[in-house]
């Protein structure tokens, strides 16, 4: 009896042994295998917009970079607020700034109206919570989304402190005014958001919203902030910029000049 | 064991008459109506070789989602060294403009409802 409990523990040592190095094993190619994207070209970017409410607000009622993205990105149109989908929209300052904007800051700042987006966090909360990884952070800062993986949990909805995230409750081809073939729709069951429009940058594009924003008047800046040269790197470095709810420690590279 | 040659006998005619399709199909040399899918109008020849592409095409779909959006890298080197653009919508249906003609007669004949046509659009831009 002792003789065979002995040869027990010893067997069932081994095997766990062996399971957690067959785990250990399998991780790694796991790992390696799910290496984020760098950008192909090995240098590490941190890719940020700046945006100058002011001169964004001098355009008055301007939908330039939300139409563009709109067009973009296949993005329904869908009223229901409860079920709308947004990459990129307008809010008024005092619900983009609730803690630094207050009922003594002026009235014209308090309610500009300022294109909002995802601030594609350094420490994103919605990639800790996702399960699936279906949203993860790129080499390059990217928080991206693939659709492929999402299982529509819409835990990152419920992490994301910016309501930058918006759940397909409906087939979304139906509300679309004008299907693009060169870009996906998303189907009933997942989460959106932007995504810096990676699929623009990998061709040397900047992002459409950036793009039609310098259009008209060019309140919004692109670019690499590990590159201290670059156009916004300089901005950033010079001007006064503020971040969506800095006490998160999120740290939004969305920067906004009030 | 009571009427065993009917018994016998019945299960053999039951298993020849199950089976008929596939002697019939052995027999004919044929894929019952196995649809013939016409090479598409322009472009030489596909990624990769035609029987690769019947058999894993799937495989080298996953691989191309994966390769594109995880690890952004969009550009597939095939295995005769060409390089090609990493696109559904594309490279794919930039030649095999008819997902009807195309995807679909192989995919319906074969049972299967793959999802990619849930979010990827088909170039004439067909609402479902
Ligand atoms: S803004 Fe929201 S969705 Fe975008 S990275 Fe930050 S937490 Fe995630
Ligand atoms: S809804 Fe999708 S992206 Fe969001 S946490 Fe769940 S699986 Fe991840």
């Amino acid at each position: 009896m002792n003789k065979s409990r002995r040869d027990f523990l010893k067997k069932a040592g081994m095997t766990l042994l062996g399971a957690s190095g067959a785990r250990f094993v399998i991780l790694g190619i796991a790992d390696a295998e799910h290496l984020p994207d760098s950008g192909g070209s090995g240098v590490r970017r941190r890719w940020a917009i700046a945006i100058d409410t002011e001169k964004c607000a001098s355009q008055g009622d301007c939908t330039a970079c939300i139409d563009a993205c709109n067009a973009e990105h296949n993005i329904p149109r869908i009223d229901n607020p409860e079920e709308e989908i947004k990459w990129i929209w307008k809010e008024r300052a005092k619900a983009v700034f609730p803690h630094q904007l207050g009922n003594d800051s002026p009235r014209t700042l308090r309610d500009r109206e300022i294109p909002v987006l995802c601030n594609h966090c350094e420490n994103p909360p919605c990639v800790r919570v996702c399960p699936t990884q279906a949203t993860w952070k790129r080499d390059d800062g990217i928080v991206m989304m693939d659709q492929h993986r999402c299982i529509g949990c819409r835990y990152c909805i419920v992490g994301c402190p910016y309501g930058a995230r918006s759940f397909n409750f409906r087939d979304p081809r139906r509300a679309i005014d004008k299907l693009r073939s060169d870009y996906p729709t998303r189907t009933r069951g997942v989460v959106e958001k932007c995504t810096l429009c990676a699929e623009r940058l990998a061709i040397g594009a900047q992002p459409a919203c950036v793009e039609a924003c310098e259009a008209t008047c060019g309140a919004m800046v692109f670019g690499d902030l590990a590159n201290p040269d670059s156009a916004i790197g300089r901005l950033v470095r010079t001007t006064l910029t503020m971040r969506r709810k800095p006490e998160l420690g999120t740290e939004p590279k969305v920067h906004y000049k009030l | 064991m009571y009427d065993g040659a009917k018994i016998i006998t019945g299960l053999a005619v039951f298993g020849a008459m199950v089976t008929l399709p596939a002697w019939y199909g052995w027999a004919g040399g044929s894929h019952g109506d196995a649809p013939e899918l016409a090479p598409p109008a322009h472009g030489e020849h596909c990624v990769e070789s035609v029987e690769f592409m019947r058999s894993s095409h799937m495989q080298l779909l996953n691989q191309w989602r994966d390769q594109a959006i995880r690890r952004g890298s969009r550009s597939y080197r095939s295995s005769s060294g060409e390089t090609y653009k990493i696109s559904l919508t594309g490279t794919c249906l930039d030649c095999h403009q008819a997902k009807a003609e195309f995807c679909d007669r192989c995919h319906n004949y074969m049972g299967v409802q793959p999802t990619c046509w849930n979010c990827h659009v088909e170039p004439t831009g067909v609402k479902p």
